[in-house]
């Protein structure tokens, strides 16, 4: 008993420290899964405010594996409720569980080696401290979740007990996932690797449950995520399968305990596997050193995209049961033009995976920044490298992935909807389609090299610059943004393939533009000091 | 044979702060140059500026019969650099950062570079996520220890190294003074100064204190001696030049103007010297010297900045 207590003192003064440093990172993952499970609501009533627009929709939901895949089994969709945890289900427990494994490795294993933990240690703070004050504050994160959740759904007059259901499935899963992260954590010692492993387990979990909704629901029994869904919210619920939950948790969480307690600090299960001892032949140039530094981002976007291009596309061969007589729906589509719905669908789908893809060019541009802001750059610029070719090497990294990007995107939307409408010859249109929205892309490259270039110390302002294009491209017209400010985003001014008509002078203006902005950006990286 | 390096009144301002204000450096060709100043003196921003990183705001620079800031690219073919703080990319090996850079600089001689991870004790597949300080600075002095590029500017590059590995680097800078290369030896270091450097620059607040030989700065100086006389050792005390006496009966401990030695030994040997001890100063006193004054400033300055709080 004694011993028990002496491991875990200082977890109190531990989860305070947490908790006051983290307060606005945990308040924003509280507040925005419970934004996102409200805002849900808010636009089901919308979209579908009679009972006849439920029944079509739930029509439509039924018979689209695609909604099944990505959503989950189809339960009481003729009823609000059951549109909520449609729609918002799946997705809100993968946000939930996300924000418990990205909390668990950096509270646990990147703290232990950045080194930080190590210091703690030194102090009177037991062996289980560190462990159980993460555990703590994670669990009551997700606690906050369930209650926020459950609040948003009864604010807004959906049943009680469904209500209830649904935010304890969501706390539930969140605390499964910081109990797979806190495993990971005690196996490797890079939190890199955490995140991965654990993210590996819920990108698993999320198939193992798609496939088995689209077939008679047992495989779903092998996901945890699968049970979340089995307690039926607003279907009328049932509460043993949250037992399955709880004791995977337990089961997580005590193996993970008995591992921390057997190993060194700073070391893992596994010894990592060692790098390679000399460079491989494409290292050896400032272009090849770029690839190889941005590679992995680039494979995660395209992942990302690539999911997101085939939801979208799976939905494309249906999307006229969908919309039927919506008039909400149908407005929002129509702002693409085109002739069909289907070609509107399709535009507002391309102009929305490439403002996703966006994230990366800027992420990319911004390595200039980030590799000058860390000296890294200055060692290689002290090697016969011309500033020109430094950043020139990183920026085709920038502007070729943003084609890549567009190009998965193209590919992604294409063959879904190809596999699922029956008709394979699309694929090649659509995949240029898509990348007429290179320019646009290339654009806000270009706005943040020029940036990087002649007014560095404000670089990430471009992260604001593609917010406001996000908002006003998908949420515009339903904020009522004016015409004149939404014709500033370079997304608006693309032609919207293939619901419009390829137009070359815009298409031009945008190049030139953003040819223009680089090349500032450039000239004045090689006037100003680097450092 | 032409100056390695050339600067020459040397400003540079960032914002309100004047980090050179006047700065001159010279390096002859085939010297080992120390550079020495306390935090903050502008020892880093004067090699940026001498790397062309940055731009000096006036003053005059020849590096390598070159322009640093146009001719950057031509330059760094004949140069190699070590940073104070070496920060690597890391996911990438120890290994591979020395291939990428020896790469980079168009000369990356294998046998070399498989010699020094040996004699600097280096694994080069772990990533550099994984090195400690130290090995990441051996990492560093490698990518430049392995070229043969003629002037190696190398920024307090032992810091983090232990006693071991420090002897391991100053053999290597020995070579390289062999083979008739230039290095600029930025350094806290003063032991490591002391016994690589021909010539050493003192530098205070973005100027330069002092240039010249170790010898040379020496004569500035005083020297301690230790010394038993046969008799009282109290007609010293007039003497020009001798400092801090002290006598105990016979045994006498006083420190000398070297301007003024010669002097002082006659009037020695004039009183029966039993034994004698006498040590030049060591860069160490010689530095203290320098900067014991401004040190004593900034302590009476963080004093009265402490009572001036309420």
């Amino acid at each position: 008993m004694i011993g028990a207590m002496t491991e875990l003192t200082g977890t109190a003064e531990l989860t305070r420290f947490i908790v006051r440093r983290d307060r606005i990172r945990i308040l924003v993952w509280v507040f925005a899964v419970a934004g996102l499970v409200a805002l849900t609501v808010v636009g089901i009533k919308g979209l579908y405010p009679t009972q006849a627009d439920l029944d079509q929709a739930a029509a439509a939901s039924q018979g689209n594996a695609a909604a099944i895949v990505f959503n989950g089994p189809a339960q009481s969709l003729n009823t609000v409720g059951g549109e909520v945890a449609f729609q918002a289900g799946a997705m809100g427990m993968v946000v939930v569980a996300l924000m418990s494994l990205l909390m668990i490795g950096r509270l646990t294993r990147g703290e232990e080696e950045a080194g930080r933990l190590e210091l703690l240690r030194s102090l009177p703070v037991g062996s289980c401290a560190p462990i159980a004050s993460a555990s703590f504050t994670v669990a009551a994160m997700n606690v906050a979740v369930g209650v926020a959740t459950t609040l948003a759904m009864l604010a807004q007059h959906l049943p009680a007990a469904g209500s209830l259901t649904l935010g304890t499935s969501f706390m539930l899963l969140g605390l499964v996932f910081g109990g797979v992260a806190l495993l990971a954590a005690q196996i490797t010692e890079n939190v890199r690797v955490v995140y991965g492993v654990a993210g590996v387990v819920l990108g698993a979990a999320f198939v193992v449950r798609a496939v088995g909704d689209i077939g008679d629901g047992t495989v779903s029994w092998f996901s945890p995520i699968g049970w979340a869904q089995k307690a039926r919210p607003f279907a009328g619920q049932r509460w043993w399968p949250f037992l399955l939950l709880v004791v995977a948790t337990t089961v997580l969480v005590a193996t993970a305990s008995v591992l921390a307690g057997r190993r060194d600090l700073g070391e893992g299960l596994i010894a990592p596997r060692p790098g390679r001892s000399c460079a491989a032949p494409s290292l050896g140039r400032p272009i090849g050193l770029a690839v190889r530094l941005q590679r992995g981002s680039l494979t995660g976007w395209s992942v990302g995209v690539l999911v997101a291009g085939v939801g979208y596309g799976s939905i494309a061969p249906s999307i006229d049961t969908f919309v039927g007589r919506n008039k909400a729906l149908a407005d929002m589509l129509a702002r693409a033009g085109g002739a069909s719905l289907t070609d509107s669908y399709l535009a507002t789908s391309f102009r929305t995976l490439a403002l996703i893809g966006t994230g990366f060019a800027i992420q990319s541009a911004l390595r200039l920044r980030s590799e000058e802001t860390s000296m890294r750059a200055e060692a290689v610029l002290a090697t016969p490298v011309s500033r020109w070719r430094w950043a020139t090497s990183h920026l085709t990294v920038a502007f070729a992935g943003s084609v890549v990007l567009l190009a998965l995107a193209g590919l992604a939307v294409g063959l879904s909807y190809g596999v699922v409408g029956g008709d394979l010859s699309v694929v090649p249109h659509l995949v240029g389609d898509a990348l007429v929205y290179a320019p646009a892309m290339w654009l806000l490259v270009g706005f943040t090299v020029a940036l990087v270039g002649l007014a560095p110390r404000g670089a990430v302002a471009s992260w604001a610059i593609l917010t406001v294009c996000l908002v006003v491209g998908l949420l515009g017209p339903a904020l009522g943004v004016p015409r004149w400010l939404q014709r500033l985003s370079p997304f608006e001014r693309t032609a919207q393939l293939p619901a419009a008509h390829l137009t070359y002078m815009p298409f031009m203006v945008l190049i030139a533009v953003a040819a223009a902005l680089t090349l500032a950006g450039l000239t004045g990286l090689r006037r100003r000091d680097i450092r | 044979m032409s100056r390695a390096i050339t600067a020459l009144g040397l400003v540079k301002t960032f914002g309100r702060t004047r980090a050179l204000d006047g700065l001159d450096l010279t390096v002859e060709t085939g010297e080992v140059h120390g550079f020495l100043g306390p935090n903050g003196a502008g020892k880093t921003t004067t090699i940026r500026v001498l790397l062309g990183l940055l731009r000096a705001d006036a003053g005059e620079v020849v590096m390598l019969a070159g322009d640093p800031w146009n001719g950057a690219v031509e330059l760094h073919r004949r140069l190699a650099y070590v940073p104070g703080e070496v920060t690597l990319w890391p996911t990438l090996s120890g290994g591979e950062v020395i291939d990428l850079f020896g790469r980079l600089r168009g000369d990356l001689d294998r046998r070399r570079r498989d010699e020094l991870l040996e004699r600097f004790e280096l694994d080069p597949t772990k990533k550099a996520r994984t090195y400690s300080k130290g090995n990441r600075q051996k990492v560093g002095l490698v990518t430049a220890l392995v070229s043969d590029a003629e002037l190696l500017i190398l920024d307090e590059p032992t810091s983090g190294l232990d006693p071991l590995m420090e002897a391991v680097f100053q053999d290597c800078i020995r070579e390289v003074k062999a083979e008739g290369r230039t290095v600029l030896l930025s350094s806290h270091i003063l032991a490591e100064v002391e016994s690589l450097c021909d010539r050493v620059s003192i530098i205070r607040a973005g100027r330069t204190e002092q240039s010249g030989t170790l010898d040379e700065l020496r004569h500035l100086t005083r020297t301690s001696i230790i010394a038993e006389t046969e008799r009282s050792a109290e007609r010293l005390a007039d003497l020009p030049g001798v400092h801090s006496l002290e006598i105990d009966g016979t045994h006498v401990r006083f420190d000398v103007d070297t301007a003024h030695l010669d002097v002082a030994v006659q009037r020695l040997g004039e009183l029966g010297v039993r034994s004698l001890i006498s040590h030049p100063p060591t860069l160490e006193e010689l530095f203290l010297r320098h900067y014991g004054d401004q040190l004593a400033r900034e302590h009476d300055w963080v004093k009265s900045d402490r009572e001036a709080r309420p």
